[in-house]
């Protein structure tokens, strides 16, 4: 039986789109205009890479709004210091994004009248000093003030959230209106706030029009997600997608459910075309989500990276897991093998494990921040859908082909209705654009 | 009319019949049914990542190891509904990505049972022994705390349930001690925070939290034979796992906080002595049953 995946960077731009939700303020931070300009940041995107306490969370918006109206408020259990503070490229995400996407494989049936023998499986391609002054009346701390890249960053701590709202206020960041409520419990908690705007003069030196992710790293135990404050304005579900890198095993929500996306079911093969595929995956993910109440968490995609037999897309090198946040990686990549782990292959296989979990929440959804934690799970899983091409030919051929297209009808129907069960489209119109769906013949 | 009144009136004591009956069988009947749809909830409506066999595999360890060390040592009155409970305990409790997990980990709690005794009782509860020998000691087991999802009209079913259960148990005591002192714990700090009440609904509605208050920490072998003390107990218990969980920012609270707790029983046992707990004799003389009304200190249950 013949196999082919499909190029994965023709699919692995899909699930991006699918995090767009229109009038979004998401994420672990709010984004605040000076004007009333209107704010997107679309595609809410965060590296949580952890290995003890040791945590570096990277964040990648798509903000829309004008540059000099940028504010990002992220709440930090620490002190961020300058050398904590990264600014880092965007094409950390998009290989993130590329290796972990969900995937289509296809394969083709074989001639029923010329059977060969069948090759033995594959390992699955599843895989500033003003402020200081007023500050102190306020009960806000400017803990430290530095720039990283084309950001301005101060680190606050604060004793009350009025007051905080308020100093944030006076020194030009619009926050949206109930901030001082959400900013509470942070401050009680004794968290840090982790303020950015950009730096026009330097954002003009690096010739994008987008800002770059930013990345921090601290040490603590709070392994979570300060997702309630970008809740504030929110309007209609949102979604968040996290890639978590971790040491030992998959990582789930410890005060939410973790559920795996259907998957690795044989469905039409009509989806390969054009942006069949893109549309099926975002309706399905927004029937599972709904079937959910937006009180679940999604597994996309969990594998081990330190083996992958073929890999589905090319596995992230040294330099981009360092990018990553990636710190427990051996001195050297051609370090000798870890005693009692998988020996190390020549590709650069490394102890990094890769969950992705994506979320579609409102913000009576999730109440409280999203913990989480790692477990001992090294089970991969991937969402895969599988397109099984039929053959082409007589039923006249031989008798083992009238046979093949017996079960053939048998076969299209069941995936046709896993199809309409996934999406909750219409089983007939699935049928008709199967009958019609173009011959494909092996590569 | 006059028809109708027998009609009623002999459902009604037919119902209270059964009552009666379920109330002096042994409560692990009870709690076998209760865990057991339970598992099945979470196996087929909940995707719980559990295999059957997993299942199957923690039963033969439990009820063998059980079944071995009662005779090796001799014990009487040591019967396999215990073992059953835990079984579903710990299959509701652990997950593995491997086979081995389950029955080695039934095969220590269990073992455990008769290996770490203080003045002939054990002194860990199974369930929460098993869970511990996931969490710490074996590669590819962990606990899923948010795995039954946060559906609050489960949730009260199940409360419901188990305050049935652990009420024919007569030590129900210790589960609303503690349940009083951690919600109270969870509401202050909502309050002090000032966050959404709705933070509270998705602290309770959890499976777990239900499944370590009526089967867990209600185990009547492993707590304080003392009222007072089991009280202290369980105020001990439910600061513990709310400073584990919100303190130290740790994970699977409830069942850190009753491993770390459990070596205070045998001093507050010696602090304030009582009589120890004994399981309902297995007869099945319904006569002999009710004959043993009088001694309400026996009635009993919750070794998950």
């Amino acid at each position: 039986m013949l196999k082919r995946t499909l190029a994965a960077a023709a699919l692995a731009a899909a699930p991006l789109s699918l995090a767009v939700a229109p009038e979004a303020y998401a994420f672990c931070g709010f984004y605040v205009g000076k004007a009333d300009t209107s704010l997107f940041n679309e595609a809410s995107q965060v590296i949580l890479a952890r290995d003890g306490r040791r945590t570096t969370l990277s964040m990648m918006n798509d903000y829309k709004g004008e540059l000099t109206d940028f504010a990002l408020v992220v709440p930090v259990p620490v002190v961020l210091r300058r050398n904590d503070v990264k600014v880092i490229e965007k094409k950390t995400f998009d290989r993130l994004d590329a290796y972990s996407a969900p995937r289509l494989a296809e394969y083709f049936d074989d001639d029923p009248c010329n059977p060969r023998p069948l090759p033995a499986p594959m390992a699955g391609t599843t895989r500033g000093a003003e402020r200081r002054r007023s500050a102190d009346a306020l009960g806000v701390k400017v803990e430290d003030s530095f720039s990283v890249g084309e950001y301005d960053i101060v680190i606050l701590s604060a004793a009350e959230s009025d007051g905080l709202e308020t100093w944030l206020r006076r020194n030009g960041y619009r926050i949206p209106s109930g901030a001082a409520p959400a900013l509470r419990p942070y401050i009680l908690q004794g968290m840090k706030f982790f303020v950015a705007r950009v730096n026009l003069r330097e954002q003009a030196k690096t010739g994008s029009r987008f800002l770059r992710p930013l990345q921090f790293t601290f040490d603590s135990e709070k392994f979570m997600l300060p997702m309630r404050l970008g809740m504030i304005n929110a309007q209609g579900p949102q979604d968040l997608i996290v890639y978590v890198l971790t040491r030992d095993g998959r990582v789930e929500s410890a005060n939410y459910r973790t559920v795996k996306l259907p998957a690795n079911m044989t469905l039409p093969t009509y989806l390969r075309d054009g942006k069949q595929f893109t549309d099926f995956y975002k309706t399905m993910f927004d029937q599972q989500a709904r079937r959910e109440d937006y009180k679940a968490v999604f597994t996309e995609y969990f594998w081990d990276m330190s083996w992958c037999d073929p890999c589905a897309a090319d596995p992230l090198s040294r330099e981009e897991l360092l990018a990553a946040g990636v710190t427990w990686l051996p001195a050297e990549p051609t370090a000798a093998p870890v005693p009692g782990r998988r020996p190390v292959t020549p590709g650069g296989a490394v102890p990094v494990m890769l969950t992705r979990l994506h979320l579609r929440y409102t913000p009576d959804s999730f109440p409280e921040d999203l913990a989480f934690l790692e477990t001992k799970d090294r089970q991969n899983f991937q969402a895969r859908y599988v397109l099984q091409h039929p053959w082409r030919g007589s039923a006249d051929k031989c008798q083992a082909a009238a046979q093949y297209l017996t079960r053939l009808r048998q076969r299209q129907e069941s995936e046709a209705r896993a199809l309409a069960n996934l999406t909750g489209w219409d089983i007939n119109d699935i049928r008709q654009r199967q009958s019609r769906a173009p011959v494909v013949t092996p590569r | 009319m006059a028809m109708s009144v027998p009609a009623v009136a002999a459902p009604t004591e037919r119902w209270s019949g059964i009552a009666a009956r379920l109330r002096w069988l042994d409560a692990r009947y009870l709690q076998i049914g209760f865990l057991g749809s339970f598992l099945l909830f979470g196996a087929l409506l909940r995707d719980f990542a559990l295999r059957p066999e997993q299942v199957a595999l923690t039963f033969a360890a439990a009820l063998t190891t059980q079944w071995l060390g009662a005779r090796l040592l001799g014990l009487p009155g040591h019967s396999l509904l215990s073992a059953a409970v835990t079984s579903l305990g710990l299959s509701i409790l652990v997950r593995a990505d491997s086979l081995w997990v389950h029955p080695l980990v039934a095969v220590i709690a269990i073992g455990a049972k008769f290996v770490i005794r203080i003045n002939g009782k054990h002194l860990y509860n199974p369930a929460n022994l098993g869970a511990m020998a996931a969490l710490l000691l074996l590669p590819g087991a962990w606990v899923s705390p948010g795995q039954w999802g946060n559906d609050m009209l489960l949730a009260l079913w199940v409360a419901a349930f188990g305050i049935t259960v652990s009420t024919s148990a007569r030590r129900f005591d210790i589960a609303w001690a503690f349940l009083a002192i951690y919600v109270g714990l969870l509401c202050l700090r909502i309050e002090y925070l000032g966050a959404r009440w709705a933070v509270l609904e998705n602290q309770l509605s959890s499976g777990a939290l239900i499944l370590f208050t009526f089967f867990m920490i209600t185990d009547p072998m492993t707590t304080p034979n003392h009222r007072l003390m089991r009280w202290l107990y369980a105020a001990i218990v439910a600061v513990g796992a709310f400073v584990w969980t919100y303190v130290f920012f740790q994970t699977n609270g409830l069942i850190w906080a009753l491993f770390l707790a459990t070596p205070l029983v045998p001093l507050l046992d010696r602090l304030m002595p009582a009589a120890k707990f004994q399981w309902r004799a297995a007869s099945s003389d319904y006569r002999a049953r009710n004959d043993s009304r009088s001694s309400s200190n026996q009635t009993a249950s919750i070794p998950l």
